[in-house]
């Protein structure tokens, strides 16, 4: 059937060309397709998007079986209708092989709507597209300019790789031609071979050589066109073309000196696009290269001055004349010239030239700091623009410009802009105050009056990680401790719905409730307040809706701490067994301990409570984190400040170093189990010190189950998983398996950061005797770090009955292959064991 | 510049012009969240935005907007003016261009931006002879499709031209551009 019909088709076209629509009707074979006018004309009265498919289906069914029954004089019709369907979102791409059959038609209708159709259908990814190869070669060297036009169009706009290897020759060479309706598009056909086949650009090397003496426009401005991006590639090529700069600076003069030209003028200005395409190729040439760019000073002062500015083309000149005089070696009166125009440029009425002068001032802010700085009072009005992207721009560039000299009129500025700006801008203004206060603050007070601004302000909005940022610069303000706590007491009862600053206010109360009920303060008038009061306000926290869990941890570890510093020790005592029964675990386990610490501990409590040592300051954020969370475990650098811990003198790592063979380890000084209550209590007060420590970029954990703790409070404890969201995929091993004693490591990747393996260590112990003083120790190659956690035990019980875990973190930042080397230390059967071994055998999911 | 893409103020694709190679679906979502994108803008904000790692330069024309997405190191300001000129040279050829010209003519819409810019390139500079090539290729269609289907005739649309009266008398002496359609 459908050979018989493309015969008939075939025969109809031989016999009847020309008066095809009669043939149709004689042979009642389909009635001739309605037109594409009428085709959109029918579309655009579908009322619903329904309607629209419906009938968009119908006519593709029609164009496919016109396809079917090789239909030549409608082709064209059908395949220009099959574009407007896809224009609309519909497929279309039975009708490739359509538009490579109009390429090859002889007619110039078919061939201007076939190639359009490839142009829009297809993909140089699928290898139809080569199928026209042939064809485009044979139109480049057509007798007729208009098809050679849409050839080299069609090559330049979707040309492959493949087709650029084939037919460069062909580009070439027109290339070469005078005819400059085919040289241009042959320039601009050649950029999109080098950007395909970069090794093909020596090949339009002669070409190049008069291509700047051409008159016609468009053939300059394609040839500069193809230089630039011949000089961007290649630095053969730019030193090569560096001796058309006095070439080119001729060219930009007889621009912007000769008359008015009404072929090439925009608003008086003479073919700005063939400017700018010129500046920017100098731009590129001058670049640290300094004969070039004094060849060019010249004429970019002249660009810089005489342009017209009053309508954006000027603008757009002098923009690219700014970028190109800070990019290249010029003089610095020039570079001063061109952030004037910039400053000028903040002034302009047109919102766009505002927007461009900011992202320019940005780029060079670091360059030409002082210079930019002087326009430093209109770059911070543009904070009052109505426009958002002015306003970030503007944003971004105030802070550029805050230094040591001017922060306090700056930060004015931009606290009064965080108060007032949408909510989408508070997030990054409020970071980039913390960072600039950090730098730049002039005195303590300012600092903290700073954050906390922030905080009261903007306080939803800031980062996870500014509460303990903030919660270590107050605790290292010493003499500040009144005035602050005083001051956060203050927006306490203002405002709790501000987490972050509720949870800083209750680590302060907590801290210094003592300070605030002492009513001494020496920065303002100090305020009067009871105990009562203060636990009035901790205990509304607890109570609020507006509270998060982590600002009721942060409240009822504050009123824990209040115990040892406010006398009235019961009402805390009966707070802290109420919340025992919390639905909040969280809050639950943590009134649990208090409790503990109440009854069977009462007396290591007040050292446990302490006040809080000034902590070191630490990088907010990267891999130094790992040794925060544990105080004492920073890697081989003697514990001063807790000696009582180590209940090993430090010659146990010397011995571990030198077991190690020295240079290429760092040994982990293992934190040993708390055995008298004073060591215990100083774990416990780390433990409330993580509050203020582990928030950093994970806020999950930040006032998670503490990392060490003494053993009463392990039961029931060690089974709470350290991280919350490990995928637990990567097998365990077998570490050790020795005199009846076997360590086995499980491995889990610590959520925030992948860099981190969490191993954990299970020791248990065949014999029929305990294993006494257990201690094992761990160390790692240089380029890890490693972080030994307490053990759960010093015991591993005999028969199996029980085991010894501990957890060891190491941070692999490089991903290298781990390896570790252990020492095991205990007594067994009433006799000293050591032992050394070598572990090389990890997974390699847990480092990889 | 890798694309150049017009859409109306109800989000419909009216032309499209790609020159980096992407799949249907790419473009697809491109000029979705585009035009999603900017539809959003207020009239008040500028014509630029950062958009993945590209520049989008953006004007709207009475109903239609004309949005190009550039590289890093092009030049907003003269992209506009590459904008304008094509719209300037619609509205030569049709005589004062309305949306629906370009919708019903869309692939005149293709020849006229195709003698204009090449793989994203401006090709010539002068309107003229723009015009010139894109009336002289008119006439080779002619001849092969007789006088009914030939050359372009102005229709009269109850639309608005997309270049007002101050944009368009004012071409040989400068356009306004804070010409604000209402």
């Amino acid at each position: 059937m459908t050979s018989w019909s493309a015969v008939v088709g075939s025969q109809c076209l031989s016999l009847h060309q020309g008066h095809l629509p009669t043939c149709l009707c004689v042979f009642q074979r389909m009635p001739a397709p309605i037109r594409l006018r009428e085709l959109i004309r029918t579309i655009r009265t579908a009322r619903t998007q329904a309607e629209e498919r419906e009938m968009i289906q119908k006519e593709c069914a029609a164009i496919r079986s016109s396809f079917r029954e090789e239909d030549n004089t409608y082709r064209c019709r059908n395949v220009a209708k099959l574009l407007y369907m896809h224009m609309l979102g519909y497929p279309a791409h039975f009708g490739q092989l359509e538009c490579l059959k109009l390429i090859a038609s002889q007619k110039f209708t078919d061939k201007r709507i076939g190639y359009l159709g490839a142009m829009l259908l297809l993909d140089e990814r699928q290898d139809v597209h080569l199928l026209m190869t042939n064809c485009i070669k044979n139109d480049l060297n057509h007798s007729t300019q208009y098809v050679q036009g849409l050839a080299l169009c069609t090559l330049g706009c979707m040309g492959s790789s493949e087709m650029c290897r084939d037919l460069a020759g062909e580009v070439e060479k027109l290339l070469k031609t005078s005819n400059s309706y085919l040289r241009k598009k042959a320039a601009l056909c050649a950029v999109h071979v080098i950007r395909k086949v970069p090794e093909l650009m020596e090949m339009f090397l002669p070409a190049t050589k008069n291509l700047l003496s051409e008159k016609n426009h468009g053939v300059l401005h394609t040839s500069v066109v193809l230089l630039t991006e011949m000089c961007e590639r290649s630095p053969d090529m730019l030193s090569h073309f560096r001796k058309l700069v006095p070439q080119l600076v001729r060219i930009l003069k007889n621009l912007i000196m000769s008359g008015y030209s009404p072929e090439h003028d925009v608003s008086g200005i003479s073919d700005p696009f063939l400017q700018v395409r010129i500046l920017r190729l100098l731009r590129i040439l001058g670049r640290s290269d300094d004969d070039s760019s004094e060849a060019m000073n010249d004429i970019l002062a002249q660009v810089a001055t005489n342009t017209e500015t009053s309508k954006n083309v000027g603008n757009a000149i002098l923009y690219e004349t700014v970028l190109t005089i800070m990019d290249i070696k010029s003089e610095s009166g020039l570079r001063v010239l061109a952030i004037n125009i910039l400053g000028r440029f903040l002034l302009n009425n047109d919102k766009n030239i505002r927007y461009v002068a900011l992202t320019s001032l940005l780029k060079t802010v670091q360059t030409d700091h002082n210079a930019v700085q002087r326009h430093r009072s209109t770059i911070v009005d543009c904070l009052k623009d109505l426009d958002v992207s002015i306003k970030r721009r503007a944003m971004e560039l105030s802070f550029a410009l805050v230094n040591g000299n001017n922060i306090r009129g700056m930060m004015k500025e931009l606290l009064y802009f965080l108060d007032s700006c949408d909510p989408e801008f508070k997030a990054d203004c409020a970071s980039g105050v913390f960072l600039a206060a950090e730098k730049y603050a002039p005195s303590k007070r300012w600092h903290i009056d700073t954050i906390m601004r922030v905080l009261t302000t903007a306080g939803s909005y800031v980062r996870d990680d500014s509460v303990p940022n903030l919660i270590q610069l107050i605790t290292n303000s010493v003499e500040m401790h009144a005035y602050t706590v005083q001051r956060l007491y203050k927006a306490l009862l203002d405002d709790i719905s501000q987490q972050p600053l509720v949870q800083v206010s209750s680590w302060c109360i907590g801290e210094y409730g003592d300070l605030l009920v002492s009513g001494q303060c020496e920065e303002e008038e100090p305020i009067q307040v009871t105990e009562d009061e203060v636990l009035d306000v901790l205990e509304g926290l607890l109570l609020s809706n507006l509270s998060t869990p982590v600002t009721r941890g942060y409240s009822l570890t504050a009123i824990m701490k209040l115990s040892t510093r406010f006398s009235s020790v019961n009402r805390i005592k009966k707070v802290v067994s109420v919340y025992g029964s919390s639905i909040d675990v969280e809050l639950q386990q943590r009134a649990v301990e208090y409790n503990a610490l109440f009854k069977k501990y009462d007396h290591m409590r007040p050292a446990l409570l302490e006040r809080m040592p000034i902590m070191e300051k630490t990088a907010s954020n990267g891999p130094t984190e790992i040794v925060q969370t544990n105080g004492e475990t920073e890697p081989s650098v003697p514990d001063t400040k807790h000696p009582p811990l180590v209940t090993q003198p430090a010659n146990q790592a010397n011995d571990l170093l030198d077991l190690l063979g020295g240079n290429d380890v760092v040994p982990v000084i293992q934190t040993t189990l708390p055995t008298k209550p004073a060591s215990a209590g100083g774990e416990l007060l780390d433990l409330l010190g993580d509050l203020s420590l582990s928030g950093g970029p994970a806020p999950a954990p930040v006032p998670s189950v503490p990392v060490s703790q003494p053993p009463f409070l392990l039961d029931g404890l060690s089974s709470q998983p350290l991280f919350t969201d490990i995928a637990a995929v990567i097998p365990p091993m077998t570490a050790y398996n020795k005199n009846g004693l076997k360590i086995e490591f499980t491995f889990e990747r610590a959520n925030p950061n992948p860099n981190i393996a969490v191993i954990t260590i299970h020791a248990t112990n065949t014999t029929e005797a305990d294993m006494t003083e257990f201690v094992f120790q761990a160390a790692v190659p240089k380029t890890f770090q490693l972080q030994l956690l307490s053990p759960s035990s010093n015991i591993v019980p005999a028969l199996n009955q029980g085991s010894i875990t501990q957890i060891i973190r190491v941070l692999n930042p490089q991903k290298q292959q781990l390896r570790m080397r252990v020492k095991l230390t205990y007594t067994h059967k009433g006799l000293p064991v050591q032992d050394l071994a070598e572990v090389n055998n990890f997974p390699p999911q847990s480092w990889q | 510049m890798q694309f150049m893409l017009l859409f109306s103020r109800q989000g419909k694709l009216r032309l499209q012009k790609w020159y980096v190679p992407l799949s249907d679906k790419e473009r697809k979502k491109i000029s979705r969240d585009l035009v999603q994108t900017i539809l959003a803008r207020k009239p008040k904000m500028c014509s630029f935005l950062e958009w993945r790692d590209l520049k989008i330069v953006y004007k709207r024309y009475a109903s239609l907007y004309f949005c190009c997405a550039v590289e890093d190191q092009d030049n907003e300001l003269i992209t506009l003016e590459i904008i304008h000129r094509y719209v300037e040279l619609l509205d030569k050829y049709f005589g004062s261009v309305c949306e629906l010209d370009i919708i019903f003519n869309f692939e005149k819409a293709y020849f006229i931006l195709d003698e204009f810019l090449l793989g994203g390139e401006a090709q010539e500079t002068s309107k003229k002879n723009v015009l010139k090539a894109i009336e002289q290729a008119d006439l080779l269609q002619e001849c092969h499709r007789g006088p009914v289907q030939g050359q372009y005739t102005h229709v009269q649309w109850s639309d608005s031209p997309l270049l007002g009266w101050g944009q368009r008398s004012a071409s040989c002496l400068g356009h306004a551009l804070d010409f604000t359609h209402t």
